[in-house]
């Protein structure tokens, strides 16, 4: 809803007092800017020394390709991976057969209400507890707990995405005697794919900020890289400020790449709605069937 | 799994520090995030745009930077901010720097996300809705406390109650900061008993599990008391 229809064309009494607002507002956050970078002079945290490692070459070498190269990999793989196991648990939940619809729909909720750093521990200890460097180890710990849950949340966008094709579609495709198949790959499949990308490149925006959580099994990327350089400099101000702004950066870039994809491959039509986990009577969803 | 039943009282205690964090934390993300929208929504530029920023800025960060920051980072820049000032036992629960920081930062983070949602629960009620509460004349608090903000809470309440599973689930995040929760708990269990790695594990999911659909069934609950024809 836009704020014209809410608010009245404002009249001299009523700009006048925004304009008090405007000016308040503009000195509390100012004020408040200000006290945080008073505190950071203050406390010693603006010293060069502390922000020498971002200056020099072999350190920012070290955190673009030993943190945000490997951070960028692990998500890629993640979302690849993820894209498979939910196109498979998708197709899954929309089966027409009970046997293969609820087992699916069981792994869909679990791995969806599971939170991804019970995952990380346990793939780190149960399933990868004999990689070794600890560094393998650990990357492969994020990259198959992410893709699990990341891997759920797409099925469930997926099983969104085919389910808003158009009814008519699939009853079309039925007519002139396509098999199930068929329908599926030759008819839902090429339109859902369209509507639900930008969905997957919002989901890489999650996956990506998720690698941090493998701080709690060491760290991988560029919370390792964070882990680091804290005892050499003693600069934890500074190292986390600079990590969390790449991870910033890389984000706003995907979030840019997803609205553009929206713009120009699906309109101004509304992002794809996926219900919440655990919702209950949503569960039931084959497309085939004339509701 | 028997170590999970041989203790499993610290299990339960490990789920009551969750489940506090999550109280908490709730509470004031939900408080935060009210302000924040009304920022976001309201007359003024400046506070519109700072919200944006706030919101746009917080959002893209990952919570570990931000559960990091407050723990590593913030005591240095100001010793207020180091928490060690809190102090607080109730019964065999304690509540201390770690578990404040802990409620800071999944506060600061979920507040954006429920500003999103509150603030998709405005964009939901029909344009003509307040039209027509301005073409009867009513001033603005009338359009606002009789027309658009009980449909928007209505329409909020889905988006509301994901953002809060989300919540609950992000509470693990402090296992790695110095809570012992469920999921600091697990990873202890799964570290002194390596025979029982499955168990373990199947058994603190659906502790989770158990908890996410209590908090899902009262949305669902909600939502259909509030529903509107």
């Amino acid at each position: 809803m836009p704020a014209a229809v809410l608010f009245d064309a404002p009249g001299p009494a009523t700009v006048a007092r925004h304009r008090i607002y405007t000016f308040v507002g503009i000195a509390a956050i100012a004020g408040l800017i200000a006290f945080a970078f008073y505190r950071l002079w203050a406390s010693g945290q603006m010293t060069y020394e502390k922000w020498e490692p971002f200056f020099t070459p072999r350190y920012i070498e070290a955190i673009l390709v030993d943190g945000l190269l490997i951070t960028l990999q692990m998500a890629f793989l993640a979302i690849i991976g993820a894209v498979v196991f939910g196109v498979i648990f998708g197709v899954g939940k929309l089966s027409d057969h009970a046997w293969l619809r609820w087992p699916c729909w069981l792994v869909v909720e679990f791995f969806r209400a599971v939170p991804v750093i019970l995952l990380m521990i346990f793939c780190f200890y149960a399933i990868f507890g004999d990689f070794e460097p600890l560094n393998t180890r650990t990357y492969w710990s994020v990259v198959l707990a992410l893709t699990l849950y990341n891997g759920a949340v797409l099925a469930e966008v997926f099983r969104a995405g085919v389910n808003a094709v158009p009814k008519g579609q699939a009853e079309a495709a039925y007519a002139i005697g396509m098999r199930k198949t068929q329908v599926m790959t030759l008819v839902l499949l090429p339109q859902a794919v369209k509507i639900m990308i930008p969905a997957i490149i919002s989901q890489c925006v999650v996956a990506l900020k998720d690698t941090a959580l493998g701080y709690v099994i060491a760290g991988v990327g560029l919370t390792r890289m964070a882990r680091q350089i804290f005892p050499t400099f003693q600069n934890h101000v500074a190292t986390i400020i600079v990590i969390a702004s790449l991870y910033i950066l890389v984000n706003l870039l995907l979030t840019w790449l997803a609205n553009w994809v929206q713009r120009k491959y699906v309109g101004e039509k509304k992002v794809l709605e996926v219900s919440m986990v655990g919702e209950h009577g949503t569960t039931t969803g084959a497309p085939f069937d004339s509701r | 799994m028997e170590a999970v039943l041989d203790q499993f009282d610290a299990v339960l205690k490990a789920f009551g520090y969750t489940a506090l964090l999550f109280a908490v934390s709730g509470v004031f993300s939900v408080l935060l995030g009210t302000l924040l929208v009304s920022m976001r929504v309201g007359p003024i530029a400046v506070l519109n745009r700072a919200a944006a920023v706030y919101i746009t800025v917080v959002r893209n960060t990952p919570l570990v930077m931000i559960f990091m920051f407050f723990q590593l980072g913030a005591g240095k820049v100001w010793n207020l901010l180091n928490f060690q000032w809190v102090d607080i036992h109730i019964g065999t629960l304690d509540f201390t720097s770690f578990f404040t920081a802990a409620v800071v930062s999944l506060s600061l983070y979920t507040a954006c996300f429920v500003a999103e949602a509150l603030r998709s629960g405005v964009n939901a009620v029909p344009l003509g809705q307040a039209e027509a509460a301005r073409a009867i004349g009513l001033p603005f608090s009338g359009v606002m406390s009789q027309v658009v903000l009980p449909q928007a809470f209505r329409a909020s309440v889905p988006p509301l109650a994901s953002t809060l599973i989300a919540l609950l689930k992000n509470t693990s995040v402090a296992a790695a900061f110095g809570v012992l929760e469920a999921a600091a708990q697990m990873k202890i269990f799964t570290n002194n008993h390596a025979d029982q790695r499955w168990g373990i594990f199947i058994a603190f999911a659906l502790g989770y599990i158990i908890l996410v659909e209590v908090v899902s069934l009262f949305a669902t609950l909600l939502e259909r008391r509030w529903r509107i024809a």
